[in-house]
């Protein structure tokens, strides 16, 4: 575990310097990177011009929501975002020169192109997660303050184990990264908007089945002392750091099968 | 013109190829569109008739999005990238020696490749949305017609713009920054974010006057029926005039461009 993490530092930082080489150019990937994202904001401002409230919720609600997400999953896009390209390297059979090095190779593919330009996005998310600090009415009491850094970390800990999963996944499907993009880029887009605006099916799915709303939709609900739409109980609020510890592990054994199934490339 | 037609098939067969891609690509077009369905819902639950759209209507709006993404390129995606770098590399003196003419050889091979996403990636999502979703869908066949010949003007108003873009590599060699900076505004202009009537003001006006708006704006609202008789006619000269304007400026700057290219031989 040290050694892959320490392997993981090497990588990033050889990746670092390398597109450090071309300041302009990086500082005009990580602009264009804040600015993509801060359109899906926009796009909330523009709703609110028209608008007082969405489902029930006012701007600063959704804010909140979308500050924890976003930073959540830019953080786990900075960290574990090359996993989609593992699709090619299945492909075109350079994941062989992965398995031969003494590293561990999950690590090695996640820090693959490391992209610091990624910042753009954890950065976008953290202005909106400030403007929803400063303008939110609630009483803040230490467990609700307390709930904001969890949600960011076990967020990030959910999402990192989504493309964990993706990667795994694309042992057996090869070019269907886009799959995996669904359950992150999409995931994210819908932690977006409050719970309320959702069939409850779409709710119980993202609850159970993909427990994407435990990134922040049942802490979100106890900080904003708002009702689940599922009538679940308040102690749900709690669970973040169970589920992501559930989830790291079994992204880990989804990881372990795909790899032991890889059979490289042929004519 | 033979050519050009066996290389539009071309650019067709080629993305056909990747089946498991496209199935994973309308699966991600699917989820995209159920969850900003909900969003609409939401916003027109609120203010019903925003835009001058009704639900239906604005539902119908997002699953053409989702449709029309891909062959209109909104986000990028296509022959830039390879055409960046054959300019980067020098291939592109190959291509100028050729006896076809540039920009209808890659004109040609991007209209290939947005029928194919047309079909594989745009109408099992749209059918899917009108199963889950009270649709706005035309009843007359002319107004489908229509709305074709408006998707086909906005493809190649897309292919114009990305073209021009791709040629500044000529300059700039690396073609990423640029080509961000293109598919941002393509986002943005285009209606994929919001329709561009919710967009107020002078904002809202501009959006609707440049040419990202042929992509998806004009298309969706030729295909709720916003246009008809002479105001048809007006969208189609506006999609099509945008089309000649750049496609012309594309021609202009390939001119400049070609005389910089220094052919190094041994």
């Amino acid at each position: 575990m040290a050694d892959a993490l320490r392997a993981y530092g090497l990588i990033v930082a050889m990746w670092v310097r390398s597109t450090m080489a071309y300041r302009a150019s990086f500082a005009m990937t990580t602009l264009g990177n804040f600015a993509a994202t801060a359109f899906d904001f926009v796009a909330i401002l523009l709703m609110f011009s028209h608008v007082d409230a969405l489902g029930g919720y006012s701007l600063p609600e959704i804010a909140f929501l979308y500050g924890t997400t976003s930073t959540a999953f830019g953080l786990a896009d900075l960290v574990m975002g090359s996993m989609d390209r593992l699709g090619r390297r299945v492909r075109d059979g350079t994941l062989d020169t992965l398995l031969v090095r003494p590293v561990a190779v999950l690590a090695q593919v996640a820090a693959d192109r490391f992209a610091l330009r990624r910042l753009g996005r954890v950065t976008q998310g953290l202005m909106v997660l400030a403007y929803a600090l400063w303008t939110l009415d609630v009483e803040w009491t230490a467990a609700k303050a307390a709930m904001v850094p969890m949600m960011l970390l076990c967020g990030g800990a959910i999402f990192a184990s989504v493309f964990v999963a993706g990667g795994a996944f694309q042992f057996f499907a090869q070019d269907a990264a886009e799959v995996q993009s669904s359950f992150t880029y999409g995931g994210n887009t819908l932690l977006q908007y409050p719970p309320s605006i959702f069939a409850k099916d779409l709710v119980r799915g993202v609850t159970f089945v993909v427990p994407l709303a435990f990134v922040n939709w049942m802490p979100s609900l106890y900080v904003l002392g708002r009702e689940d739409p599922l009538g679940l109980p308040g102690w749900f609020a709690l669970l973040p750091p169970v589920v992501a510890a559930g989830c790291l592990g079994l992204a880990g054994l989804a990881w372990r099968v795909g790899l032991r199934s890889y059979r490289s490339t042929g004519s | 013109m033979r050519l050009y037609a066996v290389v539009a098939a071309g650019g067709f067969r080629r993305y056909a190829t990747y089946r498991v891609a496209t199935a994973a690509g309308v699966f991600t077009n699917t989820v995209f569109g159920f969850i900003l369905a909900y969003t609409y819902i939401a916003l027109w639950d609120e203010r019903p008739q925003l835009g001058g759209y009704d639900q239906s209507e604005a539902l119908t709006y997002v699953w053409l999005g989702q449709a029309l993404l891909m062959a209109c390129a909104m986000m990028g995606g296509g022959f830039e990238d390879e055409l960046i770098e054959r300019i980067r590399t020098g291939d592109i003196a190959i291509d100028l020696y050729r006896p076809a003419d540039l920009q209808l050889w890659w004109l040609a091979g991007d209209l290939g490749r947005a029928a194919f996403h047309l079909l594989g990636r745009g109408i099992v999502p749209m059918v899917l949305g009108a199963l889950a979703f009270d649709l706005a869908l035309p009843a007359s066949p002319w107004i489908w017609a229509a709305f074709l010949l408006s998707v086909a003007l906005g493809v190649v108003v897309s292919f114009a713009v990305r073209f021009l873009v791709s040629l500044s590599a000529f300059w700039l060699m690396d073609g990423a920054g640029v080509m961000q900076m293109c598919w941002l505004a393509g986002l943005f202009f285009s209606g994929m974010l919001l329709p561009l009537s919710l967009f107020p003001g002078l904002l809202g006006e501009v959006a609707r006057a440049l040419p990202w708006s042929s992509l998806l704006q004009v298309p969706a609202d030729v295909f709720l029926g916003k246009h008809t008789g002479w105001g048809l006619l007006q969208v189609y000269a506006f999609q099509g005039g945008w089309a000649l304007a750049l496609l012309a400026a594309g021609r202009m700057l390939q001119s400049v461009a070609t005389r910089r290219v220094v052919v190094q031989g041994g």
